[in-house]
């Protein structure tokens, strides 16, 4: 039955307090029976004014928001904006700094990752998958608060580095992880990738093709499930990715199912990216030494008085980065995350705008969802893996 | 990365009224574009084979009040091309009293959102775009947040007076 | 429950409400308002590590209708803050909030335009539990003060 051949149109209300829409997402749709005729998604119910609240903070304080906007994946969040203000002050992190990064940040792509997976299959009916993920994301959990102190908002990236050096015990830890994890992605993919049922929900559903993913401005596993090449860690490399060695996963289709396996593929060489950034991290410092802008080292703040001076200076009245604009991107876990930064050369922000990859990956939904069954809603919006934290800001 | 700087060039000489002001700075090329231009410059950089901007990265409003005292707003729009793998700046600034300018709507479907957005939070009203409303602040919401002369704190909850509990304890 | 009027505050109600509260306290229904970054804690004190089955609270519900304790898990915008509202008058009683979170228990960092300084302005809270996000073991910590706090109510005071 299509739209067509019967007059009743009905709308139905979804969300904003719904277990499948991940979040405060709120859905307008208008129903024929089972199919769907247009979905309108409706934003902002965890709109914080996190942009507005950028102004009124300095430059290092910032560092804190940015980890609950996706606050699954606080590093990449961390990592984009520092790198937009250190592109601004012209510097750059010392290169263990950058492995460090790298680390963590693969680390978070696999956490995040595991959540989608764990929700995404919770959604479908597959509820064994999320306990399992759970799993792996408690001990990734454990390693994160050896790093940072902390299990989710990790705030750990600083200007010119990060807050400080990977703990004794830290790499051994990872690397049990990174050698249990490939078995891990296999018992997963024994629950899902061949199941019939997830196949029948997944397959053919919630196409979106190439052209129209570029032109919806999808980004990250969205569009690659459509089979676009493009990875800001290859065409773009930033913190040394360009000596990592990893392939780019893609899909054909662009269906929920290959959007799967893009994210089962990209789990597998995270681990991968992990394990060649740990057996080839280079001794060295943490963070820059440049007084005026990095945090000094932790440890000389009880041994040195100029040490102090500068950490007593940076944190009560910031750093003053010179006038100018500029756009600094990362490939975070959901895709291209952005960070426009506006300086007037005074310790406060003029104006940051984040892009955030989930705001404009949901745009697409209306598209993906149309003409298909109500079913068929959660599974799409499952497979976009938004996260309404940086959708509203 | 292919070079970014013949795309100011080529624009000049295609549109020589559109193109302002060209600026290359820490390597990204920003091209200020005159207000009546920005579809056809738009609709240019989308189809022309060298430049190949496909993607929209990124649209967004900025107030300039306090920042050369020119009460003006800007939008900023970042492009990317997936296939020449370059970006570009576009700039365009727009007198804060008649904050219009035209949609981008039918070049980048993306735009869509982003404009709302603009609309939303700088009042910026996108000529042409097909739907034209707030979308992150509350229904009955005053006002346009990050203008420079909102306050920070300014709570609006009489709108939602009836939600709060009264008189109780 | 209709007892209390026949009988008052004797012998016979307050063994009811030693029943009443026994049950009431270990079969908690959780209704888990997710918002924002806390809601990510609070699925991680259902998975198997930390286990909120352990305290017969598992049984999360996503319909207020069935559930008996609102678990308010980030940050109310005002955007949200009617459906907050609409969602704890759905509840039946008896009904009790914990307030995750900081952004929950006082609006947190967000001292911004869009977001509501703590969402005791809009519903009573029972517990405020602190942190950003406060970790799993706070939580269950959050239950059981729930779970004491049930055990000194009595059925005449409804």
């Amino acid at each position: 039955m299509t739209a067509a051949t019967t007059q009743q149109v009905m709308t139905i209300n979804m969300g904003p307090q719904h277990p499948s829409t991940h979040g405060v997402l709120r859905l307008i749709l208008e129903m024929d029976g089972e199919t769907v005729v247009t979905a309108t998604p409706q934003i902002g119910f965890l709109h914080r004014g996190v942009e507005k609240l950028a102004e009124h903070k300095t430059y290092h304080q910032f560092i804190t928001l940015t980890d609950r906007l996706d606050y699954l994946a606080p590093m990449s969040n961390n990592l984009g904006y520092v790198l937009a203000v250190e592109k601004l002050l012209n510097i750059e992190a010392p290169k263990r700094s950058q492995y460090i990064r790298i680390i963590l940040c693969e680390l978070t792509r696999i956490s995040s990752h595991l959540l989608w997976l764990a929700t995404h299959a919770l959604d479908i009916g597959a509820m064994t998958v999320f306990f399992y993920c759970f799993r792996e994301r408690e001990t990734l959990n454990d390693i994160f608060e050896m790093a940072a102190g902390a299990r989710m908002n990790l705030s750990y990236v600083r200007i010119g580095g990060v807050a400080r050096d990977l703990p004794d015990g830290f790499i051994e830890k990872v690397r049990e992880f990174v050698n249990d994890f490939p078995a891990r992605i296999r018992d997963y993919e024994t629950l899902l990738t061949k199941n019939k049922i997830w196949l029948m929900r997944t397959k053919d559903v919630g196409v979106i093709s190439a052209e129209d993913a570029i032109n919806y401005g999808l980004s990250g596993p969205s569009i690659r499930g459509s089979g676009v090449k493009w990875d800001i860690r290859k065409s773009e490399p930033y913190s040394s990715y360009d000596e990592m060695d990893f392939i780019v996963p893609v899909g054909q289709t662009g269906d929920v199912y290959d959007r799967y396996n893009v994210r089962m593929e990209e789990m597998r060489q995270s681990n991968e990216i992990v394990r060649q950034a740990m057996d080839t991290i280079p001794k060295g410092e943490y963070i820059t030494d440049i007084p005026d802008v990095a945090m000094p080292q932790k440890e000389n703040l009880k041994k040195s008085m100029e040490a102090l001076i500068h950490h007593f200076k940076i944190v009560t009245e910031g750093i003053c980065p010179p006038v100018g604009e500029v756009y600094a991107c990362v490939e975070a876990p959901k895709g291209e995350l952005g960070y426009y930064v506006v300086s007037d050369g005074t310790k406060n922000p003029y104006r940051i705008k984040i892009r955030p990859p989930s705001f404009v990956n949901l745009e697409g939904l209306q598209k993906m969802i149309e003409g298909r069954l109500l079913a068929d809603v959660v599974a799409v919006i499952g497979s976009l893996d938004i996260v309404l934290g940086e959708i509203d800001r | 990365m292919a070079d970014v700087s013949t795309i100011g060039k080529k624009l000049k000489q295609k549109f020589p009224q559109a193109v302002t002001k060209v600026k290359t700075f820490r390597g990204e090329l920003t091209i200020s574009i005159d207000k009546d231009y920005i579809g056809r410059v738009a609709r240019f950089l989308h189809s022309d084979k060298a430049t190949d901007f496909d993607y929209l990265s990124d649209l967004c409003g900025v107030d300039k009040s306090r920042l050369d005292s020119s009460d003006t707003f800007e939008v900023v729009y970042h492009l990317y091309s997936l296939k020449q793998n370059h970006r570009v700046r576009l700039k365009v600034e727009i007198p804060a009293s008649n904050p219009s300018i035209d949609t981008v709507t039918n070049v980048w479907k993306t735009a869509d959102w982003h404009e709302r957005e603009a609309y939303d939070m700088y009042g910026i009203i996108f000529e042409g775009h097909p739907n034209l409303e707030r979308i992150l602040t509350p229904e009955g919401f005053e006002g346009y947040p990050l203008r420079k002369d909102y306050p920070l704190k300014g709570r609006q909850p009489n709108s939602l007076r009836e939600v709060y509990r009264k008189g109780e304890e | 429950m209709g007892l209390e009027a026949v009988f008052g505050d004797t012998i016979l109600t307050t063994q009811i409400d030693k029943v009443v509260n026994w049950g009431r306290k270990n079969a908690l229904w959780p209704m888990p308002f997710g918002l924002a970054c806390c809601a990510i804690e609070m699925m991680s004190t259902v998975a198997p590590r930390y286990d909120l089955a352990r305290f017969g609270a598992e049984v999360f519900r996503f319909s207020p209708r069935q559930s008996d304790l609102m678990i308010v898990a980030g940050t109310v915008t005002y955007k949200m803050a009617a459906v907050t509202k609409k969602i704890y008058d759905q509840m039946p009683e008896p009904k009790w909030v914990i307030a995750m979170g900081a952004c929950a228990s006082s609006g947190g960092i967000f001292d911004t335009y869009a977001t509501v300084q703590g969402v005791e302005e809009i519903i009573p809270v029972d517990v405020y539990l602190p942190g950003c996000p406060p970790r799993p073991e706070a939580l269950i910590h959050a239950v059981m003060e729930i779970q004491k706090k049930i055990d000194t109510e009595s059925v005449i005071d409804e």
